[in-house]
């Protein structure tokens, strides 16, 4: 696939203050009491080694985080963190950056580990397939979703317009209710930040739809100009994703397309199917994976759902908590899911 | 005398061809362009192949920073350097309780000030305190500690070096100006290549933006010195550096004052540019609030950097002894002086005792705090829903009617036809040289291969510029005719100057949706306060015995203003014309952000997405050559170079009146 993989945007970072907060294994939410770590173990088998681990595993040092810019990577980076700092006691420096520079920061060591990676061939290609600086840690668990949406009431009142997985010229029938301003008299398809995956103008030319490609420029513009549409009961056409913190704020249908195959975005000009399914990864640099840190089995083994990532999502935005106050809530209410990431032995 | 008055009094006769001129150009043009309308066209491409030459370079850096010799020994030692000034600074701060800091703050303000600066600076503070914005200050303040420190360092030898040799001066004008049109966002991404992400680079990245009105104030001030002082002293045998030292720098100090001001508000002023390459601070505050699109968090962080601000200004305007508060105020007594150090003295020792003694943590009490965030939430929340038919209708009418004719004749133009008529503009209004510069720009800018997108952005450039000459000279005028209209703006300047855009670039999305005209907006709001206060200006030195003289023959109020005083103040008008272009420049590749497409969008990309690096770079040259060529284009019609310098440069802080006033 020559499209550059990657979602995610720049216009941000995360979370206020970034300390180097240092910590000792103590006064963490389980495993440092003898009682607790007595309760995990009967309560789960897999937490009491962990748990043993915790204590006996070599000295964990300093972990870079990157951030990237939007909220469903800062709740992963808000646990994983968590994680590291009260069960390892690593020193933990999280990064507000986007994902291009990210990258950049592997090979000389500035980020260990990147929490939420969209695709990125261009970058998997130059750092991990050449250079060798990165490596993959594996899924994340998450399932990202790419592709058109349109507001619910939009979709109650031309269902037809759903009819697209089959025949996406149906799409003709509503440019000029898409039209805008900025899309000089064809219908407006909205897309965001320059740094998302975008294969938008390939499927408008691969499905010969009178359609232009505007791009907001930042993923806050998306948000709030989707919000500003359905205030005002305006259509809207845009390019959007989940998991995404903002989803739960705008009532938005997904017109589907015809599915993705293998191959089918061959020709990164003209494409004829709908964006693939996303399994969202872990980027780490090398370095940090053969360095022996037990940071490293902890953000191997991260793993949840996008319930979960939304959950705490949710929290930092609406409910207005901080990283640390959302992640020790969520690791409070699952204990068995993140004492399997821990190291073993 | 005023810069004004000084071009005033030098504005020659005018040729009175010179609309004849304009207007057989525009008749020639027109003509042309209907022959030869779509012949050229240079349509835009993404894979051009000086793009992916710059990729390439990009490439070369990426592999050779941990071998080649320039990295190793050169830059990776400077990057090393900042990062342990930037280390000491944070213990530093982490090290003053807050309580001891306000008190320092406060007892400087005494000393330097006036008692009521005093105030004003400790109540600052305590509002930052409570807003929760303590620590985020202080980082903030860590950041601009450095790149003003820096910039001064290098920037004040540098102004003397180019206030005494004019060969430098000339030499040194056009990398100044470079520096300065040149996004600071299209600098982000090669610097982050080339210094990683974190402290230095941010720094560094200040340092190019805030530097050069330090070397332009600095040798603006030498070059103040009068000749006759410095050959008296020449002819009293002094020595080439005993002048420097003893006539030249004594007598600029108020000048090179003004210099260490405004390189602290141009720090300032990038900070939230600044916190997209991981500078902590109050710029991240504003990022992540917009990010979650919490605009009373944004707005709540924008006054701290408003409130912050005004303490550097008032602190460090005063103690160059050119601030506003020293104007004909009364030197103090030797007694009186001495009785206000001692109260100061006292002020920060029972400050230090304080803080220590109630062990007062480094960050401000958090539970101590208030907050706007909600209502300012709800109230921008029920605009956004209530206004927006109506602001919706005012976009499209732009945009149809403004924006769209004229884009489509910018783009459909053949490119010769567009640098020819650019170039005889620029030899009618400014000149033969400024006519070559012209054409040279716009030919670059057909090699960088981004022509399209760049005509795109003129056309946003030049509505931009006309709404905020409209904007600014109504409200200027107004201004200078009533002294509660000019009452009212001075704080409303000050606040749209020093606000960063980000905060109210979410609302405008919502009433103007991600558009162009949203762009258009953000830079009319940055732009309008230097135009508005460079008209009053003009407008109120029109000496009064002319208008005496049209009130006595008859005009109304309206005859005065279009007969009297706007063309009297016509030179400060295209003063300020020169002016409002650079500032709405400054605001394109913001513009890339909210919707704008074109060269700042592709700026916007070619910083966060591997594969646009190179397109991004040209986009950012493509951006500065605009810049040149409408400086160029407007600078004929304004004032002389050297006070240009400064006035057309220095519209970012709070004080571009007084920039002005001391600058002349």
């Amino acid at each position: 696939m020559n499209l550059n993989r990657d979602l995610p945007r720049r216009l941000a970072g995360v979370a206020g203050a970034v300390g180097l907060i240092l910590s000792a294994c103590s006064g963490t939410p389980a495993a440092s009491s003898g009682a607790a770590s007595a309760a995990a173990t009967a309560s789960s088998p897999g937490a009491s080694a962990s748990t043993a681990a915790a204590a006996s595993h070599a000295p964990c040092g300093t972990v870079n985080l990157a951030v990237n810019p939007w909220v469903g990577y800062e709740a992963n980076a808000a646990v994983v963190g968590y994680v590291l700092q009260h069960e390892l006691g690593c020193t933990v420096v999280k990064k507000n950056i986007d994902e291009q520079t990210s990258w950049q920061g592997f090979p000389t060591g500035e980020v260990d580990a990147i929490l939420e990676n969209w695709g990125h061939d261009d970058l998997v290609k130059k750092y991990i397939t050449t250079d060798k600086t990165a490596q993959d840690a594996g899924l994340t668990g998450n399932e990202g979703v790419i592709g058109w949406f349109i507001p619910k009431f939009f979709a109650d009142a031309n269902p037809d317009i759903l009819t697209a997985k089959t025949d996406p010229k149906i799409l003709n029938k509503y440019a000029d209710q898409f039209k805008t301003s900025e899309s000089g008299g064809k219908g407006q398809i909205l897309d965001g930040d320059p740094s998302f995956v975008t294969q938008d103008q390939a499927m408008i030319n691969g499905f010969g739809l009178n359609f232009k490609v505007v791009y907001s420029g930042s993923e806050a513009a998306s948000n709030k100009a989707i919000q500003s549409a359905i205030d005002q009961k305006k259509p809207i056409l845009a390019y959007y994703y989940t998991p995404n913190w903002f989803s739960s704020k705008v009532d938005l249908v997904h017109i589907e397309f015809p599915p993705y195959t293998p191959g089918c975005d061959k020709d990164s000009t003209k494409i004829a199917c709908d964006y693939p399914p996303y399994h969202l990864n872990k980027i780490v640099s090398t370095k940090f994976a053969t360095g022996g840190s037990p940071a490293y089995d902890v953000i191997k083994n991260f793993k949840w759902t996008n319930e979960d990532q939304d959950a705490v999502a949710a929290d930092i935005t609406d409910g207005g908590m901080s990283d640390d106050a959302a992640a020790k809530k969520w690791l409070d209410a699952n204990p068995d899911k993140w004492k399997a990431w821990l190291p073993n032995g | 005398m005023t810069a004004i008055g000084v071009a005033f009094r030098s504005r020659t006769e005018i040729a009175p061809s010179r609309g004849v001129l304009l207007a057989g150009l525009a008749a020639a043009a027109a003509v042309l362009y209907l022959v030869f309308q779509g012949t050229s066209p240079l349509e835009h491409r993404d894979d051009a192949p000086l793009f992916l030459t710059l990729n390439g370079v990009r490439d070369w850096v990426d592999a050779n920073r941990t071998v080649n010799p320039i990295f190793l020994y050169v830059l990776g030692p400077i990057r090393t350097g900042i990062e342990w000034l930037d280390d000491a600074l944070t213990f530093a701060f982490a090290h003053v309780n807050w309580l001891t800091l306000t008190a320092i703050a406060g007892a400087l303000g005494l000393a330097l000030v006036t008692w009521r600066t005093a105030l004003l600076v400790v109540g600052s503070l305590l509002v930052i305190g409570l807003f929760g914005l303590w620590t985020e200050t202080t980082q903030t303040l860590v950041l601009i500690g450095n790149a003003v420190a820096l910039s001064l360092l290098l920037g004040i030898p540098l102004g003397v070096l180019a206030g005494r040799s004019d060969r430098f001066y000339r030499a040194v004008t056009p990398v100044l100006d470079f520096m300065q049109i040149m996004p600071t966002f299209a600098y982000l991404a090669p610097l982050t290549l080339i210094f990683l992400i974190g402290p230095p680079a941010a720094v560094i990245a200040t340092l190019i933006y805030a530097m050069p009105p330090a070397i332009r104030i600095t040798a603006l001030g030498i070059r103040g010195v009068p000749a006759t002082t410095v050959e008296a002293a020449t002819s009293l045998g002094a020595t080439d550096r005993q002048v420097l030292r003893k006539v030249q720098l004594p007598m600029a100090r108020g000048t090179i004052g003004l210099a260490v001001n405004q390189t602290i508000m141009m720090a300032l002023s990038i900070i939230v540019v600044a916190a997209l390459i991981n500078a902590p601070g109050l710029g991240e505050s504003i990022i992540v609030a917009i990010e979650k699109l919490k605009v009373g968090a944004a707005v709540q962080a924008g006054i701290a950097i408003v409130l912050l601000a005004t303490i550097l200004d008032r602190l460090t305007a005063s103690a160059s002894g050119s601030g506003d508060s020293r104007i004909g105020r009364k030197p103090r007594s030797p007694a009186r002086r001495r009785t206000i150090l001692l109260a100061s003295a006292g002020i920060a020792l029972a400050g230090v005792i304080a803080g220590t003694v109630l062990g007062a943590t480094a960050a401000f009490p958090s539970d101590w705090s208030i907050s706007f965030t909600r209502p300012i939430d709800d109230i921008t929340r029920w605009i956004e829903i209530n206004f927006n038919p109506v602001t919706d209708a005012v976009k499209n009418a732009v945009s149809a009617w403004l924006l769209d004719p004229l884009q489509t004749v910018l783009t459909t133009a053949p490119w010769w036809l567009v640098v020819a008529a650019a170039a005889g503009i620029a030899a009618i209004v400014s000149g033969r040289r400024a006519a070559l510069t012209v054409a040279a720009s716009l030919v670059l800018i057909v090699l960088l291969q981004v022509w399209q997108h760049a005509m795109e952005t003129l056309t946003m450039v030049i509505v931009a510029v006309a709404l905020t000459m409209v904007v600014g000279i109504t409200l200027g005028v107004w201004g200078a005719r009533s002294r509660i209209v000019s009452g009212i703006l001075r704080p409303i300047n000050d606040a749209a100057q020093t606000l960063p855009s980000f905060v109210y670039l979410v609302p405008a999305v919502a009433l103007f949706g991600a558009t162009r005209f949203t762009a258009i907006l953000a830079a009319v709001i940055y732009a309008a306060p230097a135009v508005i206060r460079l008209v009053e200006d003009g407008v109120r030195g029109v000496s009064p015995t002319a208008i005496e003289a049209a009130t006595a023959a008859g005009a109304s109020g309206m005859q005065t203003i279009f007969k009297v005083q706007l063309p009297m103040a016509r030179r400060s008008i295209l003063v300020a014309v020169n002016q409002g272009v650079v500032l709405v420049l400054a605001m394109v590749v913001i513009g890339g952000l909210v919707g704008a497409q074109a060269l700042g969008f592709d700026v916007v990309s070619g910083f966060s997405q591997h594969s646009f690096f190179g397109r991004g770079m040209a986009a950012a040259i493509g951006i500065v050559l605009l810049g040149v060529m409408l400086d160029r284009i407007t600078q004929g019609a304004g004032q002389r170079r050297p006070i240009r310098g400064v006035v057309g440069r220095l519209g970012v802080g709070l004080n571009t009146n007084r920039g002005i006033r001391e600058a002349a």
